[in-house]
């Protein structure tokens, strides 16, 4: 069994992982149905649209249902304390992707304007606010976030959900939706050809420089104004976890110490322009296959900034600094994060494994014809 | 304390979002095997038909899905947003198989259903009966996962608390996994699953021969689920019977009150066939009883008792009254954490937190206890009796007649003459809800006579929940009541339509009722 503090630092970098993948994976169908009813001018374009997504959508929500179990097994207070403290903001991201599943199965089940029409909406209610949340909760933990916990570790949040809504977490929720909206228009581009082709390359354009500008903004924002937290006592990593025996401050730019003790760790804002960038220009030349992966690229880095710069701290608490949760004292036993580890270790490669080749069998472009040939079957 | 209103609203968001979730999974664990089955004939004889009736049912399969996905986000996300202090508490143990589920089982499902429905040109025929196979393998060991995880909720084992981490943490993971009541609970769940499906798809292939349509098709359909139905039926009553033996080590409480059993009876125990249970006197104002059959179902054996209401009762009492001790002795050594003697004190005494916790309901200190709170406390400990005896019998009942149907269905299949027993194809058709009426009793059973636990004698209810208004709990539920109205409203419209039409809405050019392309 591998260590203690190994593994919680192992179980840091696996739920990154499963956020990063699923940014990628379904990051790209939401994109692809926040896009829907913009590029698609007539039903059957937007039935091409939707047929690019349509047999993996179900597979890439996966990962976000598994990133929320393993945050569940791996940090189970940041599980109870965000989950029930962002109520509202949960709430409307189960809500939103309540229109994916019907949304998907059900619009071209019937042959009817109104009826594909409002589901041709709920598909971009189901892709354009849960990326749009996930960006502002981020903003917020950034921040830092009201709540303390009592002598049995019972959570209070005691924020409301408007406040969630302050200028800087709504920036970092334009880069998340941004990103996402830049990476689902370059799979579109890779799986349709001519006038959706076209569409779908301008529009990863400028959700590209639309990234750059407010992930830019947001450092600039960071770097100027945003206090970040200390740990001012001695951390026993080996210890068992709980969040209430250390010591923390706000101090005014702790997020940027991180890129002074590990100057390695720039590498990851550097990933996010050079990412995006690159996957821009390739679009460009056509090679749409190369840019999703450099859009990819360009999500790593995002991510990884803002969990980089963070570090070890994953939910401050911005009223009781000392409640603050980190990658140190929010964590399961010594035994749940070493079974989660050879579970993680066993699977992941194995879905990687056949969900590239359910991608395999499904590859090629999504076009008009294709969509006449199988009115009945296709989404 | 004083958060009453706020705990019942969380359960009833619960409820009927797990409940309401549980009218899809059903048909989706028994609809996977059958597609399955379908797709092997078509494979092996290489009939068309086969083939149409794998697209066909998979259709229909495929709208229940739909909202089998929507709804099962919800209860993942309500362990969280709405049983914070449960995530915490018990994460550690019960957040593991709920991970693995999502590794191991949705992964699979949800990545090769597509294939199922898209994949039928681009793919051998072999391959994609493979597809269908792990697609079905995938829906059954999610239904594996979650069980394991609500078979540790109703038997907490391999697990201790920490005082250290204020929460329980695993100590076996192997326990937990091969708890006796998960297994049991699985294999009661997925065949329950299993005769849900075949009873969908013989009604509706029994409307067809009513009507005089689609006559071969519909034939083959109902001899496939009149023998898989067959099969089903009799496993969930066989495997029902092992769960009623595990609750019987595990939980006794639960199993005397769906009994109505207030006294030990001298074994083997009688079964109470009918009964007006009086909770407040602590007796049956009526009781029709069969002599020997309880204690042969709860104890396999003629000389074993099974403990009654009062006699738990008064464990119970013991258990509270050493609880109180044990929630003194946390307060102090989590204020000492280092202290030897008092760590030992608190051992040897955490076996019954859990029941000391019970007085949190109504009282924040310990020493602000009284004999009437204690009486109230252990009045607690039982779940209300009249629902729990009621539901369970209603469920046996219709488990029975299930299978009676499914045998004359089998019976009449094997003759070759059900085409033409209209009274049979009737009955079929009128005994369609019956599987899900069933199933939501079953849950009914298992989760409210686990009351007033979360987690069986470690965890109350009342202190799981999430520190939320009571406001927040009246919007979201109103708002899971309008979505999930309106869900069902447009599902069951789908699910009716193309029903009705049958497989010409495959577009084949084979069948009566053509779709006209779309």
């Amino acid at each position: 069994m591998l260590d203690y503090p190994t593994l919680k630092l192992i179980w840091w970098l696996f739920i990154g992982v499963l956020l990063v993948g699923f940014a990628i994976m379904d990051g790209h169908d939401m994109g692809v149905g926040t896009l829907l009813p913009f590029l698609g001018r007539n039903d059957e374009e937007r039935r091409v649209i939707i047929n690019t997504v349509g047999p993996h959508w179900d597979g890439n929500q996966v990962w976000f249902i598994t990133a929320a179990g393993a945050i569940f097994a791996a940090w189970p207070l940041i599980y109870a304390t965000a989950f029930s403290g962002f109520y509202w903001a949960m709430l409307a991201v189960l809500w939103a992707l309540f229109f994916r599943p019907v949304g998907f199965d059900y619009r071209s089940k019937i042959n009817n304007a109104r009826w594909r029409s409002t589901w041709d909406w709920g598909l971009f209610i189901g892709g354009a606010i849960p990326p749009l949340i996930f960006g502002v909760a981020f903003g917020n933990l950034l921040q830092g976030v009201p709540f303390h916990f009592d002598q049995y570790l019972i959570p209070y949040y005691t924020g409301s959900f408007w406040a969630l809504l302050n200028p800087f977490a709504l920036l970092c929720g334009v880069v998340s939706s941004a990103m996402l909206i830049m990476h689902g228009a370059i799979y579109l581009a890779h799986r349709t050809e001519g006038a959706i082709h076209q569409r779908a390359a301008k529009a990863s354009g400028i959700a590209c420089a639309v990234l750059l500008t407010a992930f830019s903004a947001a450092g600039i924002w960071l770097a100027m104004s945003i206090p970040g937290y200390v740990i001012t006592s001695i951390i026993d990593p080996a210890a068992a976890a709980n969040p209430l025996t250390k010591t923390v401050i706000k101090s005014a730019g702790a997020w940027l110490a991180n890129y002074d003790k590990a100057p390695m760790l720039i590498a990851l804002p550097a990933l996010a322009y050079v990412g995006a960038l690159l996957a821009a220009v390739l679009v460009k030349l056509g090679r749409t296959f190369a840019a999703f992966w450099c859009s990819g690229l360009a999500i790593l880095g995002v991510i990884g900034t803002a969990g980089g710069s963070m570090f070890p701290f994953l939910m401050p608490s911005s009223s009781d600094p000392i409640a603050s949760l980190t990658v140190w004292d929010s964590v399961s036993s010594h035994l749940t994060l070493n079974v989660m580890f050879w579970a993680t270790l066993i699977f992941l490669p194995l879905i990687i494994l056949y969900t590239s080749w359910a991608y395999r069998v499904m590859a090629g472009k999504v076009t008009a014809a294709y969509i006449r040939e199988n009115s009945h079957r296709a989404y | 304390m004083g958060n009453e209103l706020l705990v019942d609203l969380s359960r009833l968001q619960f409820a009927v979002t797990a409940m309401y979730h549980f009218l899809f999974v059903p048909l989706t664990l028994g609809m996977t095997w059958l597609l399955v089955i379908m797709e092997s004939v078509y494979v092996t004889t290489g009939k068309t038909i086969y083939r149409d009736m794998t697209q066909f049912w998979g259709k229909l399969f495929g709208i229940n899905f739909a909202l089998g996905v929507t709804t099962g986000i919800t209860l993942e996300f309500q362990f969280g947003t709405n049983w914070a202090y449960y995530s915490h508490y018990v994460g550690d143990i019960f957040g593991a198989p709920l991970a693995i589920e999502g590794l191991m089982a949705f992964f699979l499902e949800s990545t090769f259903i597509g294939l199922f429905f898209f994949g039928w040109e681009r793919i051998s025929r072999k391959q994609h009966l493979l597809v269908t196979i792990l697609m079905a393998i995938g829906s059954n060991l999610s239904a594996l996962w979650i069980l394991i995880a609500n078979g540790w909720m109703q038997n907490p084992v391999g697990s201790e608390f920490s005082y250290e981490t204020m929460r329980m943490e695993m100590t076996n993971f192997t326990a937990v996994v091969f708890n006796p009541d998960a297994q049991a609970k699985f294999v009661h769940t997925v065949s329950a699953g299993y005769v849900t499906g075949a009873m969908f798809v013989l009604a509706i292939s029994s409307w067809y021969l009513l009507q005089g349509k689609n006559v071969e098709f519909a034939k083959k359909s109902f001899r496939i689920a009149a023998a898989f139905g067959l099969a089903s039926a009799c496993s969930v009553i066989v495997l029902g019977d092992e769960s009623g033996y595990t609750v019987g080590e595990a939980q006794q409480t639960k199993l005397a009150a769906i009994e109505a059993m207030w006294e030990t009876e001298p074994a083997p125990a009688p079964f109470n066939l009918i009964a007006v249970p009086n909770q407040a006197e602590l007796k049956n104002d009526y009781q029709l009883q069969i002599p020997w059959v309880m204690g042969l179902i709860g104890t396999r054996s003629l000389d074993k008792q099974i403990p009654g209401i009062k006699e738990i009762r008064e464990k119970n009492r013991k258990r509270i009254v050493n609880g109180i001790e044990a929630v003194n002795l946390l307060d102090q050594v989590r204020a000492k954490p280092t202290d030897p003697t008092l760590k030992a004190a608190f051992e040897a005494k955490k076996a019954d937190l859990g029941f000391g916790l019970l007085l949190r309901k109504y009282v924040t200190r310990m020493d602000q206890v009284t004999p009437a709170i204690i009486e109230q406390a252990v009045n607690d400990t039982i779940p209300r009796v009249t629902p729990l005896f009621w539901s369970f019998r209603l469920m046996v009942a219709l488990g029975f007649l299930i299978l009676l149907l499914f045998g004359l269905a089998a019976w009449y299949s094997i003759k070759g003459s059900f085409a033409e027993k209209r009274w049979l194809l009737r009955s079929a058709l009128w005994f369609l809800p019956a599987p899900w009426i069933a199933c939501e009793l079953g849950w009914l059973v298992a989760e409210y006579g686990r009351q007033p636990w979360t987690i069986y004698g470690v965890l109350p209810t009342h202190l799981s929940v999430s520190t939320l208004t009571v406001n927040s709990l009246y919007a979201s539920l109103a708002g899971f009541i309008g979505f999930y109205t309106v869900l069902l409203v447009v599902e069951v419209y789908l699910m009716v339509r193309f029903a009705r039409q049958g497989p010409g809405s495959l577009g084949t050019g084979r069948y009566q009722d053509e779709a006209a392309h779309a």
